[in-house]
């Protein structure tokens, strides 16, 4: 009953990502070479790889941090109970509205004429495109990345947090710890595989992620994932193995990811009772 | 001279009044604990007391000063939580030490009252341990040891033995009272088991309902219920309602049973009262030739209960309900079904006036001990 | 409630909220005078044709992936469950691939490796893009499944079925699968979302599906764009909604994260 199965995976998954795989070290001639791998260290491809790193960690700390401020701030004692339902809930659905409509919704945010910016403009006579500001860069795809990463953290930070015990907190106080003291000596520490996990699974996340760039900039901002899709546009390579090779590289990074991220994940969970 | 004040503390909950009027006096160096059942208000007093919540009405004084608004860092008092308190990410030397390492104590002298405390405790080799290595009975005192290390000027305990096994219990309670009196520390103790609170306290307060049915010495208590929730929830007590029939004799009237109560002497008759009765105290005889029903309650013996050195008894008659505790070794002579006559002794019996309507457990007479 | 966790809260509202409230502002906007309020935006994607017709080609694309993950995916966990339980952290294993393997990848190496296939497979979304689409629901489909068998006593069942003569089969469909009908739709509506929101293969690999109609009305009309925004979004909170609904009985998975990115 399972052979169908491996046989499905082994076709659609395995086959084509070792093709992948492989294709990244052959030329055009079908020879073995390492002339594509070397091509990724130069110009275009090694900024691509940079802004790539870049943008994935600028989301992943900030949304990161932001992420744990504000399912904290849902979960502690003292906050009503709807407001962690209501927030768990709409994470939920924040972390799948992501792409094509959400590039648009920032677009209407503050893209040129976005509403936010209009009302910048008229209400504050802050024009901010003037200063320099457009959504149509590597900071614009970052502040919309932010939108999927930020319910991403909070729901897989949550279950981390709710082993946070008020007991812990209410005997620090009770010693003499100020809410600092708390959060360096027993919080943080407590909490620090499941943030550094979840930081992670972030990074992977965003670097992986292509239809919200490609959307927002249209191919502008020189991301790993919008370099592959524009071969298939025809814009820019040539050479199927280049684009192999670019894929190759995401593999390798993603890879990395994976293999910090599983011994972190159970590591969460040494002094959970 | 007063070392710690609850001055008339109040404390809603939306509609509930959690508490309603509390007043403790405690002197330095006392041993109170505050018992009763579950959503009696204990806790919530004690979490008063420590400043993890703030009262509605009413203020909380230490050693002179009023302490109500102060934050919980800075009362200076050592909290022992029920469970799951040691800081997990830390071994319980690291856990003991956190108090002092806050307050800035140099790492030798931390060392030196660490060890102290562990000795104190008996962990003294268990220090490198993690929480989750440690049994429930040692990690409480491991939160023990964290809670005196700061030599706080009040120590305070929200049940802290409920989560553990019976005998680590007994043992447990031991060592806390051992340790308190050592210490000479001013410990407010919270618990819903009467017998824990009986054994270590100088004084206890019975709670219910956000008020203090009665505060007194174990003994005291034990002995002069002064309400019938206490008699109820305090030991095992026979609770027979009865009337005064004479009030020079003392003679009562329970459901057709006539019995002569000493305290029944100069109350009105037709006046309404408890009479509470240890089981421990009723002559239990079997009936033969039915003289000696005079002045007694007759029933059957319709259950046995084995407690160890004592057998528990319970009789049924017509419109008689009792408990009776003899010695096991007399159990023999008194089989289930035998029709024996239960004399209530003259001394060590209580009167309570029914005249206040109370809503205590309507069982005329009842086990509170086990819950 | 402490002062930082309603700065916290409010800051996360904030930020989540503007950009809705501002897409449905832009989407009342008239094309004439570029201000408030009319619904014109919303009667022109009503009345697109293509709107319905690559609504209706992803629907159906969902609905094909969903049956073939069903297909496969239900009967694997179920002798994993009943037979092989040491199988179960391989293919838990395998579950995460997608993850080191994403769409963006995934797709370079389908069209290279089914170049040559012939065109009723590479040439239809039925095809190769089911096919794709299976690959990417496949954790979803796996992890929602693994909890329904967990929460149910797969052994007693069976043998029960089977002692009353019952074969193979006939076990799985009428009393296996009923029994993990909430995790199967828990799965379902993964899938669905992420079929529904799908643009990185489609796009690359060039079949018209909704998201791609998304993307060119992006560029080409914005106050309709941003009313198809919000559509999409309501699109996205029902799938959510009905897992959280179906996902809440027994077997379901709380949330998973699965959209186009």
């Amino acid at each position: 009953m399972t052979v169908p199965f491996f046989a499905y995976i082994t076709l659609f998954l395995f086959l084509p990502a070792g093709s992948v795989l492989v294709g990244a070290f052959k030329s055009k001639d079908e020879s073995w070479t390492l002339d594509n791998i070397r091509l990724l260290f130069h110009e275009p491809y090694v900024s691509a790889y940079r802004t790539s790193i870049e943008v994935s960690g600028v989301t992943a700390l900030i949304g990161g941090f932001v992420g744990l401020a504000i399912a904290y701030a849902a979960i502690r004692d003292g906050t009503p109970r709807w407001i962690r339902s209501g927030l768990s809930t709409f994470s939920g659905v924040a972390a799948n509205f992501g792409g094509i409509p959400l590039a648009f919704a920032f677009i209407a945010t503050l893209g040129t004429i976005g509403v936010v910016t209009q009302f910048l403009q008229k209400q504050l006579h802050i024009n901010i495109y003037e200063n320099g500001f457009t959504l149509f860069s590597k900071t614009g795809v970052e502040i919309v990345y932010l939108y999927f990463q930020l319910p991403l953290m909070i729901l897989v930070v949550s279950p981390a947090i709710d082993g946070l015990k008020r007991e812990w907190r209410e005997a620090a106080s009770n010693l003499g710890a100020s809410s600092w003291q708390f959060w360096r000596y027993v919080g943080l520490p407590y909490l620090m595989p499941s943030i550094l996990g979840a930081v992670i699974l972030l990074f992977g996340n965003a670097f992986a992620a292509y239809a919200t760039a490609y959307s927002l900039t249209s191919g502008a901002v020189n991301l790993v994932p919008v370099l592959i899709g524009a071969y298939y546009s025809g814009n820019v390579l040539d050479n199927p193995h280049l684009a192999q090779a670019l894929a190759f590289g995401m593999f390798v990074v993603l890879a990395a990811m994976m293999v910090i991220y599983i011994p972190l994940n159970r590591r969460a969970t040494r002094w959970a009772k | 001279m007063s070392y710690l004040q609850l001055i008339d503390l109040h404390r809603d909950f939306g509609t509930t009044k959690a508490l309603d009027g509390i007043e403790i006096s405690l002197g330095q160096g006392e041993f109170l604990s505050l018992l009763g059942p579950s959503g009696c208000g204990k806790t919530t007093a004690l979490r008063l007391v420590a400043g993890f919540d703030r009262p509605d009405k009413g203020s909380i004084i230490v050693d002179g000063k009023d302490v109500t608004r102060v934050s919980p860092s800075k009362r200076d008092m050592g909290m022992v939580f029920q469970a799951y308190s040691l800081f997990p990410n830390m071994t319980a030397e690291q856990n003991v030490e956190f108090g002092l390492k806050i307050r800035g104590r140099k790492r030798a002298d931390r060392q030196k009252r660490v060890e102290e405390l562990m000795e104190l405790v008996g962990l003294g080799h268990a220090g490198k341990r993690y929480p989750h290595q440690l049994s429930g009975g040692m990690q409480q005192r491991v939160a023990l040891a964290r809670a005196l290390a700061i030599e706080p000027r009040v120590l305070l305990l929200d049940e802290p033995l409920s989560a553990l096994d019976a005998k680590v219990r007994v043992q447990l309670r031991e060592e806390i009272r051992r340790i308190q009196l050592e210490l000479g520390i001013t410990t407010l103790y919270v618990t819903h088991d009467q017998e824990e609170a009986l054994a270590v306290s100088d004084h206890v307060a019975v709670m219910w309902s956000g008020r203090i049915e009665q505060m007194a010495t174990p003994a005291v208590m034990y002995n002069s219920p002064a309400t019938p929730f206490v008699a109820e929830f305090i030991g095992t007590m026979n609770r027979l309602e009865a009337t005064v029939v004479d009030g020079t004799s003392g003679e009562v009237d329970h459901r057709g049973a006539r019995m002569t109560v000493p305290a029944a002497q100069g109350l009105t008759r037709g006046e309404r009262v408890l009479v509470l009765v240890r089981p421990e105290t009723l002559e239990v005889a079997p009936v033969d030739g039915g003289s000696s029903a005079n002045g007694g309650l007759v029933g059957d013996i319709v259950a046995h209960t084995f407690l160890g050195a004592t057998t528990r008894l319970k009789m049924l008659g017509e419109d008689v309900e009792l408990i009776a505790d003899i010695p096991t070794a007399r159990v023999e002579a008194l089989p289930i079904g035998t029709r024996v006559v239960a004399h209530v002794p003259l001394e060590g019996v209580r009167l309570l006036s029914l005249a206040d309507a109370d809503a205590a457990p309507a069982s005329a007479a009842s086990d509170p001990g086990d819950q | 409630m402490a002062p930082s966790a309603y700065v916290w809260l409010l800051i996360g509202t904030a930020y989540f909220f503007i950009p809705l409230l501002a897409t449905f502002l832009f989407s009342l906007k008239s094309n004439q005078t570029g201000k408030c309020c009319t619904l014109a935006s919303y009667t022109w994607v009503i009345h697109n044709g293509q709107f319905w017709h690559t609504l209706k080609i992803s629907f159906l694309l969902s609905l094909e992936t969903i049956a073939i993950s069903l297909l496969i995916f239900v009967p694997t966990v179920y002798w994993v469950h009943l037979k092989m339980p040491r199988l179960r952290p391989v293919i838990a294993f395998f579950a995460l691939i997608p993850f080191v393997v994403p769409p963006i990848v995934l797709v370079v190496g389908l069209l290279k490796f089914f170049k040559g296939s012939p065109d009723w497979f590479y040439a239809q979304p039925w095809g190769f893009l089911a096919a794709a689409y299976v690959i990417l629901a496949f954790p979803y489909m796996f992890f929602s499944l693994d909890a329904g068998f967990r929460a149910i006593d797969v052994h007693t069942l069976t043998e029960a079925s089977q002692s009353l003569g019952a074969s193979w089969p006939v076990t799985l469909v009428k009393v296996i699968l009923p029994n993990i009908r909430a995790a199967a739709l828990a799965g379902s509506f993964l899938a669905l979302a992420i079929v529904m929101g799908e643009f990185t293969i489609a796009n690359l690999a060039a079949f018209h599906t909704f998201p791609l109609f998304l993307q060119y009305v992006n560029e080409t009309q914005a106050y309709p764009a941003a009313a198809l925004t919000l559509m999409s979004f309501g699109i996205t909170w029902a799938a959510m909604a009905s897992l959280l609904v179906f996902g809440r009985r027994r077997g379901g998975r709380g949330t998973a994260i699965v959209g186009a990115r």
